[in-house]
């Protein structure tokens, strides 16, 4: 398990943070992703594995409609 | 087009002549007042206090309709005033998204006061013609235009009877009629609205700005709220105004070097990333409809849905296919983000003007969520040709998007038949029946003439005279305080539903969007969070409207700063620049926190009218429970495992072995407690008592003691 947004979230092997993107369907162009407090640049997204027990945070940037 | 035949038709009522303005660091100093029963013309200086307390745009139009109306006041009282105005920064033309305009007036649909903002030059015009502000009180006899000469000193009320009402034709005819040439065009704005505003109480402003490139006027909106349908009932076709010599300095700015190194700033930021981040610029406001989609806030069938398989019939990627112009278009002079879309030679299949080619402004994620998924219409060209007539018979797209999906659910449901509707088949996806209704609500006919009286009233009319439950009514009926929601699903984030609920004027998503940073982003869990987000966006984003500003370049481009922010969602890099902004324009010192006072006074007044007016009170606050949760079985349903989920985890129920009935009441009873206790916190944070009323220890401490505002509030405490 990892925790997204503060919440619980299901983990598996191998699991990148793209990979995490496209589970939760976050589609959404502007973000800013976090792991353990470390920011992950998007040219890195495909790139960068999340460990079991990782607090991610994928903060939507959308205040405004 | 025969000009000088429908010249020759007006008739001078009153000529009036002033000496031309200078602006003092955003200020003329003086506004205008017209009052076309007695067409008297005069001018008024501005006060200082005008300036401390309500700062210019929905300010002074607060201010001046608080002052014309009294509790008494309906919308359709001659004192009633249609004001509009731009504000201290308005009209720059370094920084994007500085030519709005705001309109107040009582409004058809609450009976409180409305405010509305919208592009076009009206307002920057208005400034450069000499006035801060434009009051409109009285009724005319016979339809009148006003017509203002920035550059000559005159003013005129004239008589008008031959010109179009609708607004796609009136503006041309009007640019034609008041500029000296071709060139002059754009010097030209006209505030018109159009022949559904003569019927219905949704209707809408439409402002032009002349678009030089295709030689033809663009119309944008001042939408919510009915204010179109006040400006007919004063029997105004048209308010035009013409000044030539639009420049980058004409704000005479205390220090224009700030403005200009705080524009360059953002042009560099939006050069470098639209194109990854919006798409303002190819796609406009629409790149967000399959966004929404994906994250199950699209409203589809009335709100029950949240997202539906035939969105990519629908998305951005299908409008910006149908977008025919090659270059970005701003809606004033220097906005860069440019996101003012248009379709250009659409064929029109329906209505009075079938066959014939037109441009249509938009799509607005808001004209396509509202008149297309929310009524179940995946078509684009329906959604499109909705748009267009909606626009030119001034109709409000959002109100009759909510308005239509409302009335489409009760035609399913049996509670009105085809007898009631005339023959119109209004199931969800029927847009033939949609586009039917809107043109009957043109010509004061049938079905569409009642639906043109909005949610609030139908509700009471289908209860009252066709026997449907009122209590489903109100549950499914998304109005408040009178007005159509906007175009979110607020259902799944209590934050939002606090967003659409504890506004002022009504649900509209202009004071707070908090969808992602509660439902997604987890970033406000616990009441006084969210609390403290509705106090400080709502705030915040009143006072682009107190300064002649659009919202747009303030979060839908974002500054590289960002990530390294503590509070990314408030875009801090933006706020410092409109802090710069005001503060180069005006010669203050105001800091971000003096910025949230100035629109917490203002806010504060705005509360308080409503109060006057008899509402603003808890009460009003209410939302309909469509808007907090599953209303039908269906609902429940599409998202069960949710809601069983929230049931175990947060309320303590153990929905194994309940039926679909007893879970939706234990749910409906959690959220509409949760809905109370949010209200709690809000009330504390804003320094409201627990009935919504401000205090007067409050209202001391932001500065907003005037003795009219307190008398008010005592009689309430
Ligand atoms: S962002 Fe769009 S609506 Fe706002 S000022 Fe620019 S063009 Fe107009």
């Amino acid at each position: 398990m990892i925790k997204l947004n503060n919440r619980a979230c299901e983990w598996e092997e191998g699991l990148t943070v793209q990979g995490l993107l496209d589970k939760k369907r976050y589609t959404y162009p502007k973000l800013i992703i976090k792991i353990n407090n470390v920011l992950v640049p998007q040219d890195e997204y495909t790139s960068t594995v999340i460990r079991d027990g990782d607090d991610v945070k994928v903060i939507h940037l959308l205040a405004g409609g | 087009m025969n000009i000088e035949k429908l010249k020759s038709a007006h008739k001078l009522l009153n000529e009036y002549k002033y000496e031309l303005g200078k602006i003092e660091k955003g200020y003329t100093n003086r506004t205008l007042y017209i009052n076309v029963g007695d067409n008297t013309i005069k001018e008024k200086p501005v006060t200082q206090l005008m300036k401390d307390k309500f700062i210019g745009g929905k300010g002074f139009g607060l201010y001046y309709l608080w002052h014309a109306v009294t509790p008494e006041t309906k919308w359709n009282d001659s004192e009633n005033e249609i004001v509009i105005g731009s504000g201290p920064i308005g009209g720059i033309t370094q920084y994007p998204g500085a030519g709005k305009s705001l309109v107040c007036s009582l409004s058809p649909l609450t009976g409180m006061a409305m405010d509305s903002n919208v592009g076009g030059y009206f307002g920057p015009l208005l400034k450069f013609s000499g006035f801060d502000a434009l009051e409109l009180q009285g009724k005319a006899e016979k339809d009148v235009i006003i017509f203002i000469d920035g550059n000559k000193g005159t003013i005129t009320i004239e008589e008008a009877p031959e010109e179009a009402i609708d607004s796609h034709i009136l503006g041309e005819q009007l640019t034609e009629m008041y500029a000296e040439n071709e060139e002059d065009k754009r010097n030209i704005s006209v505030v018109s609205a159009g022949s559904a505003a003569n019927h219905a109480y949704m209707g809408l402003l439409n402002f032009t700005f002349y678009d030089v490139r295709r030689k033809q006027i663009r119309l944008k909106q001042a939408g919510r709220g009915g204010i179109g349908t006040v400006f007919r009932d004063k029997k105004i076709k048209a308010v035009v105004i013409r000044f030539a010599g639009v420049k980058g300095n004409l704000n005479n700015a205390d220090d224009q070097g700030k403005i200009n190194r705080t524009g360059i700033k953002l042009h560099k930021e939006i050069h470098d990333f639209d194109a990854q981040q919006c798409r303002m610029r190819q796609v406009g406001t629409a790149n967000i409809i399959e966004v929404m989609d994906q994250y199950d806030l699209l409203p589809t069938h009335n709100y029950k849905f949240g997202a539906h398989p035939d969105t990519y019939k629908i998305s951005s990627k299908v409008f910006t296919g149908m977008i025919t112009q090659n270059t970005p278009d701003g809606c004033w002079y220097g906005c860069s983000l440019s996101c003012a879309k248009a379709v250009d030679h659409f064929e029109l299949k329906t209505g009075p003007y079938k066959g014939q080619k037109v441009i249509v402004d938009g799509p607005e994620y808001e004209n396509a969520a509202g008149l297309g998924s929310n009524c179940g219409i995946f078509d684009p060209h329906a959604v499109l040709e909705l748009n267009f007539y909606c626009d030119t018979y001034a109709i409000d797209t959002i109100s009759y998007g909510t308005m239509t999906a409302f009335v489409m659910e009760c035609y399913e449901n049996g509670l009105i038949n085809k007898e009631i509707t005339g023959g119109l088949e209004l199931n969800f996806g029927n847009a033939e029946a949609s586009l039917e209704m809107l043109h009957q609500m043109a010509r004061g006919e049938g079905f569409g003439k009642l639906a043109g009286l909005g949610v609030r009233n139908l509700k009471k009319i289908f209860a009252e005279q066709y026997g449907a439950d009122p209590v489903f009514l109100n549950d499914i009926g998304m109005e408040q305080k009178g007005l159509e929601f906007s175009e979110y699903m607020p259902k799944e984030s209590l934050a939002q539903q606090g967003g659409y609920g504890l506004t002022n004027k009504g649900p509209q998503h202009d004071e707070a969007w908090l969808i992602f940073m509660d439902m997604v982003n987890n970033q406000i869990p616990t009441f006084e969070d969210k609390a403290e987000a509705l106090h400080y966006f709502p705030m915040f984003r009143t006072w682009f409207g107190l300064n002649g500003l659009c919202k747009l370049p303030w979060n839908d481009i974002i500054p590289a700063s960002n990530k390294h922010s503590d509070e990314p969602a408030k875009i801090p890099e933006h706020v410092q620049n409109y802090v710069e902004l005001f503060n180069g324009v005006t010669g203050k010192n105001i800091d971000k926190e003096q910025l949230i006072i100035q629109s917490e006074r203002v806010y504060n007044f705005q509360r308080i009218f409503n109060i006057r007016m008899g509402y603003g009170k808890r009460i009003h606050d209410a939302i309909p429970y469509r808007a907090m949760g599953p209303v039908t079985v269906e609902e429940y349903l599409s998202r069960a495992e949710r809601y069983d989920g929230q049931l175990k985890e947060l309320v303590g129920f153990n929905p194994e072995g309940k039926s679909t009935e007893e879970k939706m009441a234990a749910l409906r009873a959690y959220r509409e407690d949760q809905y109370q206790m949010l209200t709690d916190a809000v009330y504390k944070r804003r320094g409201w008592t627990m009935d919504g009323v401000p205090t007067i220890e409050h209202l001391q401490s932001i500065g907003m003691d005037l003795p009219e505002v307190i008398e008010v509030v005592k009689k309430h405490l």
